[in-house]
């Protein structure tokens, strides 16, 4: 009977659609119910009725407040700025790394590897007082370098390197093998060849490593503490100690959560692969 | 020079930078830390060597109690039921490839990509007791009592898992659909011919051919259910009472609110082998799957 399993099937197509559709929508309501309500009047976000989406009375208000208390301009060109700078200076770092350690035969390679993924079973709290220390030693409190330092030597930066160890063994030898029999150097082999060839990679440890310094915040809250270098999350973390109004709290936690959700939408296919990606580096 | 000796000296030039950043900021960082853990220090003044009295205050610190099964609360709540959840999403959309699941999938994962503490701070104003939106929609549904929530010691710890089991499972389920894409058809195929039901395909199929990721996941779970702290920082600041503070937060109060670095120190070496201790179990127990 054709038929019947044909009736079947599309009732269990409306009991899949009706479930995940309800499902969508509980995820992706906190995002459009904060966006909305943060161009309510603080009145309406009090008395009115909380299940309202839409702003009864449209304001931007919130948004003038917000910019007048605290430079979210600036907190959002900073977050931007760093993790785009921040993950390619990871990323040159690891991948040289683990070229060398892939590549070049020397003694020690393997013992040196193992201590670098090793470092990624510490919790981030333990080095938390010695860095802070050193860069505090270093005179490198409130600046971009301390952000850039920690992200590049530790354990995220780890990870970056045990990745690009399990592509460069999947790309074959032929082709460097070929230029360096021509007397090609290794560093141009690096660059030519193998950089170019590893443009999956690149882009798994790319938006991997994006997501990471965008949400980092116990650093530096710790590191940073003039306005002009702070980040989003930190300057979130002032806006909700020093603003009493919810609605402007509410203005800044939509402006930071809308540029991330343009990259997301423009860059969707990327991070969806790399997130798949990247648990396969456990195989 | 021989061409061997050449590249031993190109190898250890090209790990160099990496390697001398590694020594500072964390393989030297990691030994100083465990030195600190010996000795009073307020940052100000140097610090004073007392031996193991930091470990020895710990184990007799109330508060530290207090956190630490806070803090396996949530690792034994939100560790099996994000895997749950993700597993079963990740089934659930892999048997549909229209357009429109692509839709759920991106709907799912959006959560996991935005800032906790951005999303902590939406959360806040969910979870008000009197103006937020949950309560308002409990009532609406014909509850007439209502959880205080993020007030309330005992529904503060549920309330953050609500926001932690939203916020991961989209991720995790990417992780898992990723698995499943690599289990070939024909398997599947193979069986429905030889008359095996779906429960038996996915018991004898999915499961076993989902393991290596089922393994990745669950560690990376464990360790991130282990390191909550932006959320507890934003949205409870570990409390009410210390319902919610977990030693992650401990660690980070004992050192940057009291500037006790020694003890801070001292409690994150505590944190560090546990949780090594359990990632070794964890591969332990994966061993003795992997041998039968």
């Amino acid at each position: 009977m054709p038929f019947k399993i044909e009736k079947h099937k599309t009732g269990r197509a409306l009991v899949f659609h009706t479930f995940m559709v309800v499902l969508s929508l509980l995820m992706v309501y906190p995002f459009v119910w904060s966006v909305l309500s943060s161009f309510k009047p603080i009145e309406e976000l009090y008395s009115g009725n909380p299940l309202n989406l839409i702003p009864q009375t449209f304001t931007t208000e919130n948004y003038r407040r917000l910019f007048e208390i605290l430079p979210f301009g600036r907190f959002t060109l900073n977050s931007l700025y760093l993790s785009i700078a921040i993950p390619i200076a990871m990323i040159l770092v690891a991948s040289l790394t683990s070229y060398a350690l892939t590549r070049l035969r020397f003694r020690g390679r393997n013992v040196l590897f193992l201590a670098f993924v090793a470092t990624m079973m510490i919790p981030s709290h333990v080095v938390l007082i010695p860095n802070y220390k050193t860069i505090v030693d270093l005179n490198l409190y409130n600046t971009f370098t301390a952000l850039f330092l920690t992200s590049m030597f530790t354990a995220s930066n780890a990870f970056n390197i045990f990745f690009f160890r399990q592509f460069f063994l999947t790309i074959p030898k032929d082709l460097e093998n070929a230029a360096i029999i021509d007397g090609c150097p290794h560093i141009q082999v690096f660059f030519r060849i193998i950089l170019p060839n590893s443009k999956p990679a690149i882009a798994t440890t790319a938006i991997l490593s994006f997501r990471s310094v965008w949400n980092q915040f116990l650093w530096p809250m710790i590191v940073i503490n003039d306005y002009d270098k702070m980040t989003l999350t930190v300057g979130l973390k002032y806006l909700k100690d020093w603003e009493p109004n919810w609605a402007v709290l509410l203005a800044g936690a939509a402006i930071s959560i809308i540029p991330i959700i343009i990259v997301f939408l423009v860059f969707q296919k990327q991070f969806m692969s790399s997130t798949m990606n990247s648990g396969f580096g456990g195989k | 020079m021989s061409l061997q000796a050449q590249e031993e000296r190109l190898g250890w030039l090209y790990v160099s930078p990496a390697l001398i950043g590694f020594m500072v900021f964390t393989f030297g960082s990691i030994l100083r830390s465990l030195g600190y853990s010996f000795t009073e220090w307020d940052l100000l003044t140097a610090p004073r060597w007392i031996g193991l009295r930091n470990f020895a205050k710990i184990f007799q610190d109330g508060y530290f109690y207090q956190y630490m099964s806070n803090t396996f609360y949530f690792v034994i709540l939100l560790v099996p039921t994000v895997l749950v959840a993700s597993l079963m999403l990740a089934i659930l959309i892999n048997t549909r490839t229209k357009g429109i699941t692509k839709a759920y999938r991106a709907a799912l994962f959006l959560p996991s990509i935005t800032s906790t503490v951005a999303i902590s701070m939406v959360w806040l104003w969910i979870f008000n007791p009197s103006m937020g939106v949950l309560n308002n929609l409990l009532l609406a549904i014909g509850f007439d009592k209502v959880p205080q929530w993020l007030d309330s010691t005992v529904w503060s710890k549920p309330a953050l898992l609500i926001m932690r089991i939203w916020q991961m499972s989209g991720y995790y389920m990417l992780m898992f659909l990723a698995g499943l894409q690599t289990i070939p058809e024909t398997l599947y195929e193979a069986s429905e011919v030889d008359g095996a039901t779906r429960r038996q395909q996915f018991f004898r199929i999915t499961i076993p051919m989902l393991s290596n990721i089922f393994f990745v996941v669950a560690i990376l779970l464990v360790i991130e259910a282990f390191n909550m702290f932006e959320s507890i920082f934003i949205m409870t600041g570990g409390g009410p009472l210390g319902s919610t503070s977990t030693i992650m937060y401990y660690i980070y109060e004992k050192g940057f609110s009291y500037y006790e670095m020694g003890y801070s120190s001292a409690l994150a070496w505590i944190f560090f082998i546990l949780i090594l201790i359990v990632t070794l179990i964890q591969y332990r127990f994966r061993h003795e799957q992997a041998g039968e």
